[in-house]
């Protein structure tokens, strides 16, 4: 594999997205979970396969479009849909939850018709639903490591304001803390992470690599700062022993990283109760 | 005297109901103000008007002689809220942790503790008696240490002005007076000003300076030694049923 690894140009790209979203995703995941927002991940992965298949459409229907990544369009209407959630939220101040199916339900209806419009599922669009090794282009690494960079100086910088508007809302805007700035740079970056996350681990497992270390760590964590290294760690630990195994075996990246994911869970789950007695 | 809180005509109203009408109210700095009244009376509306965590329609509010439109220390400012009681047990955060939090609004954007903060973070644990459990994860204490650990959240960047809501529901009884005892301790070693919004009466006379009675109307404000000297009368007016105040030596 090391060998392999040295060889091809498309492992070697897997390799540098895979290790850079198994660290921003379960660390963006951490303030995810805690929040009880698991949820909006699904809803903005749904809502960034519109814009991938509306990419797609775009590369059948116009010859210029050939060239056009559709990981710009992806992130376009997740960041568009992260906004959408922010304005239902204020708009549906008592039914807050009610967001996230508006916005899941109107991600899936506007996939299937530009899907449709595309004349169907091709393998183009299988690879962004499972994920794929071979799929990451060197244009794919470039943008998803900006993510990254944003992602982390964004998590140092604001890590304290975070911490309190997660632990206890009303409290941090008592303090004067600009809740609703720091919830809406929240959001857009959950977002970005999604459409980055996409090309490995595909649209419909992608809010599992922001929830399943997350949901491991905070059984055995002392403490916040504990929870979100323990995360990156099993995050980190599923991605790359996951595109090993799917590269060796031949199998679906973003199925094999997920259930590796849900693996290291259930150890987490026994070891704990093992530990209690 | 320095008034802390001073509060003009604030009237407030969801939807169709009136919560608070024409409030007129001022907390002197160093007074340990007591706010009592029944359920529904406004108590927590006031507070959270106080805080900016709502507008009032009418009125107007000052904190240490600002406009609270204006006013920017919030930091003088420490807040122990009702919703203490109920916030997710499975957070994965420590007691120091908790407390670090309270520095948030103190140190502003982008600004990471330093030395002299953790100093500050860990003296605040002290002073509450939670240094043993320093460690340990916030849902793994009894109601009554959380208690403890969010005044530390509180007083740990050093508040002027301490705001409590109703912060003994959900506490032992064996430790409301401990803790009351504490609230006094601020008071008067560390010069704190504090506001406690509270149903026991009975306990608060004996630890307060000033009392406010509250019931959508400000019935009452004034010294406790004018407010042991109402009538039965006077109380069952606001409270809106029979009261009789009995002095006891018990929490």
């Amino acid at each position: 594999m090391l060998e392999a690894l040295f060889q091809y140009e498309f492992l070697q790209n897997a390799f540098i997205v895979g290790i850079f979203i198994g660290l921003i995703a379960p660390l963006l995941g951490v303030f995810i979970v805690v929040r009880r927002l698991s949820l909006i991940a699904d809803a903005l992965s749904h809502v960034t396969l519109a814009g991938i298949a509306a990419s797609l459409l775009v590369q059948k229907t116009f010859v210029m479009g050939a060239t056009f990544n559709p990981i710009y369009l992806g992130m376009a209407f997740s960041v568009a849909g992260s906004l959408f959630i922010e304005k239902l939220r204020t708009v549906y101040k008592h039914y807050q939850e009610l967001a996230i199916p508006i916005i899941l339900s109107g991600g899936i209806g506007l996939s299937v018709i530009f899907i449709s419009l595309a004349d169907g599922f091709n393998t183009d669009l299988f690879s962004y639903l499972f994920g794929s090794v071979s799929a990451v282009s060197r244009t794919d690494v470039w943008t998803i490591s900006i993510i990254f960079f944003i992602v982390f100086a964004v998590i140092f910088l604001l890590y304290k304001e975070w911490f309190i508007l997660s632990f206890d809302e009303e409290y941090a805007q008592a303090s004067g803390v600009k809740v609703r700035v720091l919830h809406f740079v929240f959001i857009v970056l959950v977002a970005l992470v999604i459409a980055a996350s996409m090309r490995i681990v595909g649209i419909l497992l992608v809010s599992s690599l922001m929830t399943l270390p997350v949901a491991a760590s905070i059984r055995i964590a002392k403490g916040f700062k504990q929870a979100l290294w323990l995360s990156v760690l099993f995050g980190e630990l599923a991605v790359i022993v996951g595109l090993f195994l799917s590269y060796y075996l031949n199998l679906a990246p973003g199925g094999t990283i997920v259930l590796l994911a849900v693996c290291i869970l259930i150890g987490a789950i026994v070891w704990r109760k093992w530990k209690r007695g | 005297m320095d008034d802390i809180l001073r509060i003009e005509d604030v009237s407030f109203r969801y939807d169709d109901e009136d919560v608070l009408q024409h409030i007129h109210f001022r907390v002197p700095k160093g007074a340990f103000v007591g706010l009592v009244g029944p359920n529904g009376s406004g108590k927590s509306t006031l507070l959270k008007c106080i805080l900016r965590l709502l507008k009032p329609q009418t009125g107007r509010i000052f904190l240490f002689g600002t406009p609270i439109e204006q006013f920017k220390d919030w930091h003088k400012i420490g807040f122990v809220s009702q919703k203490a009681n109920s916030f997710n047990t499975g957070f994965p955060a420590t007691v120091y942790e908790v407390v670090a939090s309270g520095l948030a609004g103190k140190l502003g954007l982008f600004r990471r503790l330093k030395k002299s903060d953790e100093k500050a973070v860990y003296e605040a644990i002290d002073a509450v008696g939670m240094s043993p459990f320093i460690h340990r994860n916030i849902g793994e204490l009894s109601g009554g240490q959380q208690q403890r650990v969010f005044i530390a959240r509180a007083i740990v960047s050093q508040p002027e002005f301490l705001i409590l809501d109703e912060p003994t529901v959900g506490v032992d009884v064996h430790h409301v007076q401990s803790f009351y005892d504490m609230l006094e301790r601020l008071n008067k070693q560390h010069h704190m000003t504090l506001l406690l919004v509270t149903h026991d009466i009975g306990t608060i006379t004996e630890k307060v300076t000033h009392v406010a009675c509250l019931n959508k109307h400000l019935h009452f404000h004034g010294s406790v030694q004018q407010f042991a000297q109402l009538k039965t009368e006077d109380l069952a007016s606001f409270y809106g049923h029979h009261l009789h105040l009995l002095a006891h030596d018990h929490a």
